[in-house]
């Protein structure tokens, strides 16, 4: 199935839907892995807006890439709660250990922050692809390491 | 021997899954027939893992448990390391009012048997059979206010919709929970779906509202898994149907504004999650231009309650104004975090010190942000504030989404008052001025104090009295609280003081 064809069928799923271009972007990100440049347009065409408004809508929020990402992608909160339990020291340990800065994607890793997991109680926390990790010590962020290394 | 073992995400990310994986191959190993459930969380969050096994005498726990921790679970319980003892009479967990987490912890999160055996539905029974305006009067009753953080009466905000007169009307659940400290939505949702679903059933029936969007934060995927598969449930047993309503889980993408109830719409409708002016009141213009009910979490978990038990009953727990219970969230550096719900009235000292033990680190207190990133720091000195809307506003804070930051005495005030500006410069929706800009302009004048520049603290005052009077909304009016807290407290962290003083 060529890449359009992928996204009509993404498009066809969302028909009729109220307020659809959050959803629609989410399965493309998903489908793609990120939000490929030429999709805006045909996006905007299945919804009746412009491409600008698609464009604006996937640069605000801070979840949708123009670029793909690395095959791992390791978020890392860098809210209160994790900073209060030592999350400044564990974001230098894991670039470090990675080679990169947070914001980076280097060797198909990718490093960046993000504000609250909801693992306040169990700080510092990281989602590792699709895996939470809590309680971050220099342990962890070695096995963490190894894994997106691997 | 049946086991419970929570699959909340802070169980989980603390190793749940390892522990469950052990559990079953020891089991197999031994010939023991197991019975695995998995739960909510109880809330008791240094315990997690907490695995608790079924005895006539109730349930047993232990934790926090790692994978070798297991086999010794099958010789003699009693004496484990890691026994606990009942569950249920541990200090934390018994001292608690639980009215909206009542289940949570308690039972399968899907099991629509479980859920009714434990007074689920009973709530929307009794709304059903009583016109909208008697729910609404009952609502008002309970003194219920916006949980979110706004404190909003509830009851008033669902008149003024049930008072609209349009075709579609909407009930939005805001569970873009993005406050550092805060959980109790992504706690309840993974431990108790239904009660979610059932007040947001009842609130459309006391409004005249068809159709539901829970909305909730990306960084939350359990959660998001969770409730779809919660309203799948639901609405194959008839039950949504039963009460004349649909609903759908509406996924954030990342922006902490969402959490403003008009970014939020706005997010909804497929649009920049910026900031509406209002007037009008999405009460009346709201999700698609109609009379929408917007509430938080928190606020719409309360319901089933307190249908089924009166709003007398729920106004019965509290202080002044505000009334019920409150789900207080305690994280970072404490020593017993988790989820505390009890009346209001407990004081931010006797919450942090005697229930929460202090510190995780054993260093003392510095400073417990309330109400999450845009609310103040507060000293020790603040301990005797009891938690109540008027009491936090009083003395220049905030109660919030009601989550707390606990920091030890290594923690810098300067760089966290600059942390405040950065998030709100990273967030700001870029409507207003004061926000945009104001937040930007921030970060530099924080640099320059940081360097020593005595004449950026007056510039710095004059700036945040600019984002609190002038801001659209509560991001760029509230960051203001937690940088002016920590310069008043705080100064010996600010080097223009260390200076003056020298």
């Amino acid at each position: 199935m060529t890449d359009l064809a992928r996204l009509g069928a993404i498009l066809a799923a969302h028909a009729g839907r109220e307020g659809a271009l959050l959803p629609i972007l989410h399965d493309v990100q998903a489908e793609f892995g990120h939000i490929p440049d030429a999709m805006l347009a045909p996006i905007a065409a299945a919804l009746r807006l412009s491409r600008a408004e698609v464009a604006g809508v996937v640069g605000f929020y801070h979840d949708f890439r123009r670029a793909p990402a690395g095959r791992h992608v390791i978020k890392l909160c860098r809210a209160e709660a994790c900073q209060a339990m030592g999350g400044e020291t564990v974001q230098a340990r894991l670039e470090a250990a990675l080679g990169l800065k947070l914001g980076e994607t280097k060797n198909d890793v990718t490093l960046e922050a993000v504000y609250c997991l909801g693992l306040c109680a169990c700080a510092p926390a990281a989602m590792v692809d699709d895996r939470l990790v809590g309680r971050l010590d220099a342990g962890a962020v070695e096995t963490i390491a190894r894994e997106v290394r691997g | 021997m049946k086991v419970w073992l929570p699959l909340d995400a802070s169980a989980k990310a603390c190793g749940a899954e390892e522990v469950a994986v052990a559990l079953m191959a020891e089991a197999a190993r031994r010939g023991v027939e197991i019975t695995l459930c998995r739960n909510g969380t109880r809330g008791m969050s240094w315990l997690e893992p907490l695995l608790e096994i079924e005895t006539p005498a109730g349930r047993i726990g232990f934790g926090p448990m790692t994978q070798a921790d297991v086999p010794a679970l099958f010789d003699t319980p009693e004496r484990h390391p890691k026994a606990l003892g009942l569950v249920e009479e541990i200090p934390f967990f018994k001292s608690q009012t639980r009215l909206t987490f009542a289940r949570c912890g308690r039972i399968e999160p899907l099991s629509l048997e479980h859920y009714a055996a434990e007074g689920g539905w009973v709530g929307l029974r009794k709304a059903l059979a009583m016109s909208p305006a008697e729910v609404v009067e009952e609502i008002l009753a309970s003194g219920l206010r916006g949980r979110g953080g706004a404190g909003f009466p509830t009851g008033i905000k669902w008149r003024t919709v049930l008072g609209a007169e349009a075709a579609q009307k909407y009930i939005v659940c805001n569970v873009d929970e993005g406050d550092s400290g805060s959980f109790a939505d992504r706690m309840l949702i993974e431990g108790d779906p239904y009660c979610l679903i059932e007040g947001m059933a009842i609130a459309g029936h006391a409004v005249g509202a068809t159709q539901g969007y829970v909305y909730i934060r990306s960084e939350y995927p359990d959660a998001i898994t969770m409730m779809r598969a919660a309203i799948a449930r639901a609405e194959a047993a008839g039950v949504l149907a039963e009460a004349g309503f649909t609903l759908e889980v509406r996924v954030g993408a990342g922006a902490y504004v969402c959490g403003e109830e008009t970014a939020m719409l706005n997010s909804i409708e497929g649009k920049r999650g910026t900031v509406r002016a209002k007037p009008p009141l999405p009460a009346l213009k709201g999700l698609f231009g109609q009379p929408t009910v917007v509430n938080n979490l928190l606020s719409l978990a309360a319901v089933p309650w307190i249908l089924a038990h009166g709003g007398a009953a729920y106004q019965s727990f509290g202080m002044d104004r505000s009334r019920g219970t409150i789900p207080l969230q305690i994280g970072g550096n404490v020593k017993y975090g988790g989820l505390y719900e009890t009346g209001f009235g407990i004081t931010l000292g006797q919450l942090v010190m005697e229930i929460c033990g202090g510190t995780a680190s054993g260093r003392a207190v510095k400073a417990v942000q309330v109400g999450g990133p845009l609310g103040a720091y507060h000293p020790i000195s603040d301990f005797d504030l009891p938690f109540c809307y008027e009491c936090f506003s009083g003395q220049g804070g905030l109660v919030g989404h009601a989550g707390l930051v606990v920091h030890d005495e290594s923690a810098d005030m300067l760089k966290l008052a600059r942390f405040a500006m950065e998030f709100c410069a990273i967030e700001s929706c870029g409507t207003c001025t004061p926000c945009r800009i104001g937040a930007v302009r921030g970060v530099e004048t924080l640099d320059r104090i940081g360097a020593g520049d005595a004449a950026a603290l007056p510039l710095l005052e004059d700036l945040c009295e600019t984002m609190k009077l002038g801001s659209l909304c509560a991001l760029g009016g509230f960051t203001p609280y937690p940088v002016l807290s920590a310069l008043r407290h705080f100064p010996d962290d600010f080097p223009v003081f260390r200076e003056a003083a020298e």
